[in-house]
C-alpha cells in the first residue's frame, strides 16, 4: 500500500493506473496453462493452449524458401556483403523494396483488387504499435472511438493507455450473428454526442477477432459512408486478411472505397504479418494511411517502433518472391480450412456450435446452454472449470467485452494435429459426463446439433470451491513476472 | 480539412528547424570518392562505422547466429513466434553481460532489468511516460541532443527545462546552474519530474567526472527527482579518463534507487542503428513493470534479439571488440583534431563519442546565432561538409559545431580535412600553426542567399529528404 502510494507520487499516472489491462481475471487461465502445460510425452494431463492466435502451420514451407535463399540473410555469405548498409540503415521511410514487397503482399491478399502504394507504407512496433500510433495520429486525449464488441483484449491498451483515448463499445449480438449495423452504429454515436463524447472515428477488425468472420460489401460500404457522413476516421484492422480459408471471401476497405464517394482522407487501415504469415516475433506493424497529412505524421512516429533493418532485409526478399507468395497463401487457407473443419465438426457431434466462421485463428464457441444462468459470472464460473477440470485455456466472451454471456474464444491453428485430438477428446469427455450427470433424455446422435435446452443441465464440480485459491491475484505482476506467457505478455493475443 | 489529432498537426516532431537546409545541400548532392568528388562529405551523422570488418568476420564464423543459415535455421519457428515481451532470456543476459563489460566489469546489471523499446529513441519516450505526466518537466544540460525535443516531449506532453552550460567552464553541469534551472522550471509552474543526462555526451564528446556525478545524484536525492542517464555512447569511450556509470556511483553513494535508470542501445556502440535495439534499465521495480508492459509498442525483432544474443554471448569477441573499437576511434580522433589544430581550428577536449564539438567563435561575424546560420551555410555550400550547427543542439553560445568523425572510411576523412585546410589557409591571415585570425579581417563572402534555400515545410509523405536527421530515428 505505502509502496502504491509512494510510487503515485514518484510516477506518471500512466504508469500507476491499469489502462495497460493486465489486471483482468483473463489472467486466471494462463497461470493454470503457465504451471501445468501440456506436453503430449512430458505432460499428456496438463493444460492446452488455445488462447493463443498463432499461426504456426506453414513453417515447412517458410524454412524451405529459406534455405533455398540464402541471400535473403545479412548473415550468410551470400548475404554478409550487406550487412554493413542494413546494419546502419535507420530511416524511417524504411528499404524502398520492404516497402513495395508489403505493399504487392497486401495486394495479393486481398485479392490483386487493389493496388496499395509503397509511399503510404507505414512501419510500426508490430500491429499493437500500428494502432496505438494510428490513435495518437486522430484523437486528442479525451477523445473516443467506437469499437464494435466482441473486439480484441489488447485494444484496451493499445488505444488508450498512453493516448488517453477513450473506447465506446458498439455492442453487436448473436441474434444477427454479431452483424455492424447502421443502427447501433447511430445508436452510439448519438449517445456518446449526449453524454459530450467526441467520437473521432471508428476502429473495425476485418476479418474480426474474436468471431472469424468477414465483413461483407453492403456492411463495409455502410461503415464508410457512416464515417463520411459524420466526418469521423474509419480505421480497418486488417491483420487476419490472409487467414480467409473459404469463401466469401475478403474485402478491405481499400476496395470498397474505389467505387464509392467518399472522403479518403478519414480512411486508414493496419496490418500486420504477426497472424498472416506467424510471424508475432519480428514486430512487422504497417500503417496504410490514404490521408497525407497522417501517413507523414506516422512516419515520423515509426522512429518510436521501426521494423529492425535485418527482418525488413529478409521479409523484402521473402515477399517479392512471387511464387512463393502465390503458393504460401494457398496451402495456408488449406490448412486452415481443414483444421477449422475438424474441430467445428468435432464440436457439432457433441452438440456445441460455433458462430459460422471462414477466417482467423479461432472460432467463437456458443456455451450459453451450458451456464447456470445468463450472466458473466457464471460465464466466468464455466471459464474456471474448462481450465480446471478439461485442461484447456479458452478466452472468455467477457475479455472481448461481448455484451452477451457464454461465448468463448477458441485458437485452432496454434497447436499440432494429436494436440486437436486431444483437445477434441477432451471436450467431447466433458460434454458427455455432463450429459451422463443431468439424467438427460437419450441423445440419438443426429448430423443436426441439439443446442443443449439450459434447464437439464446442472455442471457438477467435484470441488466445491470454483475457483482455485492458488490462482494468482491479478495484481502481481512483478518486474520478475511469474507469468512468463501471459497474453499480454506476448505483444499480442 | 478532416479534423486529426493536436499532436500530428502541431510541430511537435521537431523537423521544421532549419537544421535541415544542410541536408537537402547531402542530398542533392552527396559526396561519392568516384562519381561526385565534389559532393557534399556527411558529418552530420553520428554512426559507428569503424568495425564492420570485425564484426563480418564474427559474422561468417558464427552462422548459428542467423535463423535463416543451415546451422540455424531450426531455430527459425520458434523465434519466428516469440513475441514474450520480457525478451529472450538469452537476449537479456547477453546484453547485461555486455553493459557490464563496457563498464569495466566493475558494475553487474540484472537481465532482468532488461527492458526493450524501439531504439534508445523508443527508450526515451518510455521513460517519459512512466515518469511524467503531461504537464510536467525534465531538466536537460545544454547543449543536447536535438532528438530529445521529440523523443522526450512530443507524444508526451513532458516539457524540457534546459540546465545552461557554458563554455567557460567546458560545459561542466555545476550545482549552481542545476539550482538555477530547478528554480526557473518553479516560477515557470512547472512541475521537474526528473534530470535526464547524457554521458558520454552528445554533443560534447566528453564523460562526466566522478565529483560531477556524485553532486548530481546527491541534487536528484535532495530534489526527490529521478534521475535518466543516457549511456549509449558508454563503449565509445576511446582514451582516460575512464568512463564512470551511474550505476557504479549508486554503489558509492546513498541515494534512493527508485530514482535512477539508464537508457541503453546498440546504435552507436556496435554501430547497429538499423537494428534498433533500445534498452530501458531502471533501479525502480515499478518501472520495470511498466516499461516492460510498454515495451509492447517497441519490442526488438526477435530474429534480431537471437542474432544479437550469440554475438554478445561470445566473451572473446566482445572483449577483443571493445579494445578494436576503441582503437578506431582513438586513432580517427587524433588524426582528425591534429590536422585541424594545424590550420587553428580548436574543439573542445574530448575523449569519447563519434564526434567532435568543434569551435569556431572565432570565424563568427558577431557573436550571433544568426552569425553561426551564416557560418553554417559557408560549411554547407563552400566547404561541401555538413556538420551540425550548435545552436540545434540548445548549445547558448554561438559558434560551435558538432562534427562526425566515424562514418567515413579513411579516404573521405582525408578529402574532408583537406577541404578544411584549404578553407582556413584562404582565410587566415597567415600560415603558421595555431595563429588565430582577427574577426575583423573575416568576411565570409556568402554566395547564396538565405531565401534560396528550402522552405522549412516541405515535408510531404513522399519526403524528398529521405536522409534528413529525424528521418534516421536518431542522429
Amino acid at each position: 500500500m505505502e509502496f502504491t502510494r509512494k510510487n503515485r507520487q514518484l510516477l506518471s499516472r500512466i504508469a500507476t493506473n491499469d489502462r495497460h489491462g493486465e489486471n483482468s481475471p483473463y489472467f486466471d487461465g494462463w497461470k493454470a496453462y503457465d504451471s501445468n502445460p501440456f506436453h503430449p510425452i512430458h505432460n499428456p494431463d496438463g493444460v492446452i493452449q488455445m488462447g493463443l492466435a498463432e499461426n504456426p502451420l506453414c513453417f515447412d514451407l517458410i524454412e524451405k524458401w529459406i534455405r533455398e535463399n540464402p541471400d535473403a540473410s545479412i548473415c550468410t555469405a551470400e548475404g554478409l556483403n550487406k550487412f554493413k548498409d542494413i546494419a546502419i540503415y535507420q530511416d524511417y521511410h524504411g528499404l524502398r523494396e520492404f516497402r513495395e514487397a508489403v505493399a504487392k503482399f497486401m495486394g495479393r491478399v486481398g485479392g490483386n483488387r487493389v493496388t496499395f502504394d509503397p509511399n503510404r507504407i507505414v512501419m510500426s512496433g508490430g500491429a499493437t504499435g500500428a494502432n496505438e500510433t494510428a490513435i495518437f495520429c486522430l484523437a486528442d486525449p479525451g477523445d473516443a472511438f467506437l469499437v464494435p464488441s466482441p473486439y480484441y483484449a489488447g485494444f484496451a491498451r493499445d488505444l488508450r493507455w498512453r493516448t488517453g483515448v477513450e473506447i465506446v463499445p458498439v455492442h453487436c449480438r448473436s441474434s444477427n450473428n454479431f452483424r455492424i449495423t447502421r443502427a447501433a452504429l447511430e445508436e452510439a454515436y448519438e449517445k456518446a454526442q449526449r453524454s459530450n463524447i467526441n467520437i473521432k472515428g471508428i476502429i473495425i477488425t476485418n476479418p474480426s477477432n474474436p468471431l472469424g468472420t468477414v465483413l461483407d460489401k453492403e456492411t463495409l460500404r455502410s461503415l464508410v459512408s457512416f464515417v463520411t457522413d459524420k466526418k469521423i476516421h474509419l480505421v480497418s484492422d486488417e491483420i487476419y486478411a490472409a487467414t480467409v480459408f473459404s469463401s466469401p471471401r475478403f474485402i478491405s476497405v481499400a476496395e470498397v472505397m474505389q467505387d464509392m464517394d467518399c472522403n479518403r482522407d478519414l480512411i486508414h487501415i493496419v496490418y500486420s504479418l504477426s497472424k498472416d504469415m506467424g510471424f508475432p516475433g519480428f514486430r512487422v506493424g504497417i500503417v496504410y494511411s490514404f490521408n497525407d497529412g497522417v501517413t507523414n505524421c506516422a512516419r515520423k512516429m515509426s522512429s518510436f517502433g521501426l521494423v529492425s533493418s535485418q527482418t525488413q532485409f529478409l521479409l523484402a526478399s521473402m515477399l517479392s518472391d512471387d511464387e512463393f507468395v502465390g503458393n504460401f497463401l494457398r496451402e495456408s487457407s488449406k490448412r486452415l480450412a481443414k483444421r477449422h473443419h475438424v474441430f467445428t465438426k468435432g464440436l457439432e457431434e457433441v452438440g456445441i456450435s460455433t458462430i459460422k466462421s471462414n477466417a482467423g485463428l479461432f472460432f467463437w464457441m456458443d456455451m450459453r446452454p451450458l451456464l447456470k444462468e445468463q450472466t458473466t459470472k457464471a460465464e466466468t464460473e464455466l471459464w474456471r472449470v474448462i481450465i480446471n477440470k478439461v485442461k484447456l485455456n479458452v478466452s472468455p466472451g467477457s475479455s472481448f467485452n461481448c455484451s452477451e454471456p457464454g461465448w468463448f474464444r477458441v485458437c485452432f491453428a496454434n497447436m499440432d494435429d494429436k494436440t486437436v485430438e486431444v483437445a477434441l477428446d477432451r471436450i467431447r469427455e466433458f460434454v458427455l459426463q455432463g450429459k451422463e450427470e443431468n439424467n438427460h433424455e437419450a441423445d440419438k446422435s443426429q448430423a443436426r446439433a441439439q443446442p443443449w435446452r439450459k434447464q437439464n443441465l446442472r455442471l457438477s464440480f467435484s470441488s466445491s470451491r470454483l475457483y482455485d485459491e492458488s490462482l494468482m491475484s491479478p495484481h502481481m505482476i512483478s518486474p520478475h513476472s511469474p507469468i512468463p506467457h501471459s497474453p499480454l505478455v506476448r505483444a499480442r493475443t | 480539412m478532416v479534423a486529426i489529432s493536436k499532436i500530428a498537426t502541431g510541430n511537435g516532431h521537431g523537423e521544421d528547424s532549419p537544421y535541415f537546409d544542410g541536408w537537402k545541400a547531402y542530398e542533392t548532392n552527396p559526396f561519392h570518392p568516384i562519381d561526385r568528388p565534389d559532393g557534399v562529405i556527411q558529418m552530420g551523422l553520428a554512426e559507428n562505422q569503424l568495425c564492420f570488418n570485425f564484426i563480418k568476420k564474427w559474422v561468417m564464423e558464427h552462422p548459428e547466429a542467423s535463423l535463416c543459415s543451415a546451422a540455424g535455421v531450426n531455430k527459425f519457428k520458434e523465434t519466428a513466434l516469440f513475441q514474450d515481451y520480457h525478451g529472450m532470456p538469452e537476449f537479456r543476459e547477453a546484453v547485461a553481460k555486455f553493459m557490464g563489460k563496457v563498464r569495466g566489469g566493475r558494475v553487474k546489471f540484472d537481465p532482468d532489468r532488461i527492458v526493450m523499446s524501439g531504439g534508445a529513441t523508443g527508450a526515451h519516450e518510455m521513460v517519459a511516460f512512466c515518469l511524467a505526466d503531461p504537464g510536467e518537466a525534465f531538466l536537460v544540460p545544454t547543449p543536447y541532443y536535438p532528438g530529445f525535443d521529440r523523443d522526450l516531449r512530443w507524444r508526451t506532453g513532458v516539457e524540457l527545462v534546459p540546465v545552461v552550460c557554458e563554455s567557460s567552464n567546458n560545459f561542466k553541469i555545476t550545482r549552481a546552474a542545476l539550482e538555477a534551472a530547478y528554480e526557473k522550471a518553479k516560477e515557470a509552474n512547472l512541475r521537474v519530474k526528473g534530470l535526464l543526462i547524457t554521458n558520454p555526451s552528445n554533443p560534447l564528446g566528453t564523460i562526466l567526472d566522478r565529483d560531477t556525478l556524485k553532486g548530481i545524484v546527491k541534487f536528484i536525492n535532495e530534489k526527490n527527482i529521478h534521475l535518466i542517464g543516457d549511456e549509449i555512447y558508454a563503449a565509445t569511450v576511446f582514451m582516460e579518463p575512464e568512463f564512470v556509470s551511474i550505476s557504479e556511483i549508486i554503489e558509492e553513494v546513498e541515494c534512493n534507487r527508485d530514482l535512477i535508470h539508464i537508457v541503453y542501445s546498440l546504435s552507436k556502440d556496435m554501430g547497429f542503428p538499423g537494428f534498433r535495439v533500445g534498452i530501458v534499465y531502471s533501479y525502480n521495480d515499478a518501472v520495470v513493470s511498466c516499461a516492460r508492459k510498454m515495451s509492447s509498442f517497441g519490442l526488438v525483432s526477435s530474429q534480431t534479439q537471437h542474432l544479437i544474443a550469440t554475438m554478445l554471448s561470445d566473451d572473446d569477441f566482445v572483449d577483443s571488440f571493445i579494445v578494436e573499437s576503441k582503437e578506431q576511434l582513438f586513432k580517427r580522433h587524433k588524426s582528425f583534431t591534429l590536422s585541424l589544430s594545424q590550420v587553428g581550428i580548436g574543439s573542445l577536449k574530448s575523449n569519447a563519442g563519434l564526434f567532435i564539438w568543434m569551435d569556431l567563435r572565432k570565424l563568427l561575424k558577431e557573436k550571433t546565432f544568426d552569425a553561426e546560420m551564416d557560418l553554417w551555410r559557408v560549411i554547407i555550400n563552400e566547404v561541401k561538409l555538413n556538420v551540425s550547427p550548435g545552436s540545434s543542439f540548445h548549445c547558448d553560445e554561438p559558434g560551435w559545431f558538432r562534427v562526425c568523425f566515424a562514418n567515413m572510411d579513411d579516404n573521405t576523412m582525408e578529402v574532408a580535412l583537406l577541404r578544411i585546410t584549404t578553407f582556413m589557409h584562404k582565410h587566415n591571415e597567415a600560415m603558421v600553426p595555431r595563429k588565430l585570425c582577427r574577426r575583423a579581417s573575416l568576411k565570409l563572402s556568402l554566395s547564396r542567399r538565405r531565401d534560396d534555400f528550402m522552405s522549412q515545410n516541405m515535408m510531404s509523405p513522399q519526403s524528398p529528404i529521405p536522409q534528413s536527421p529525424l528521418v534516421r530515428a536518431r542522429t
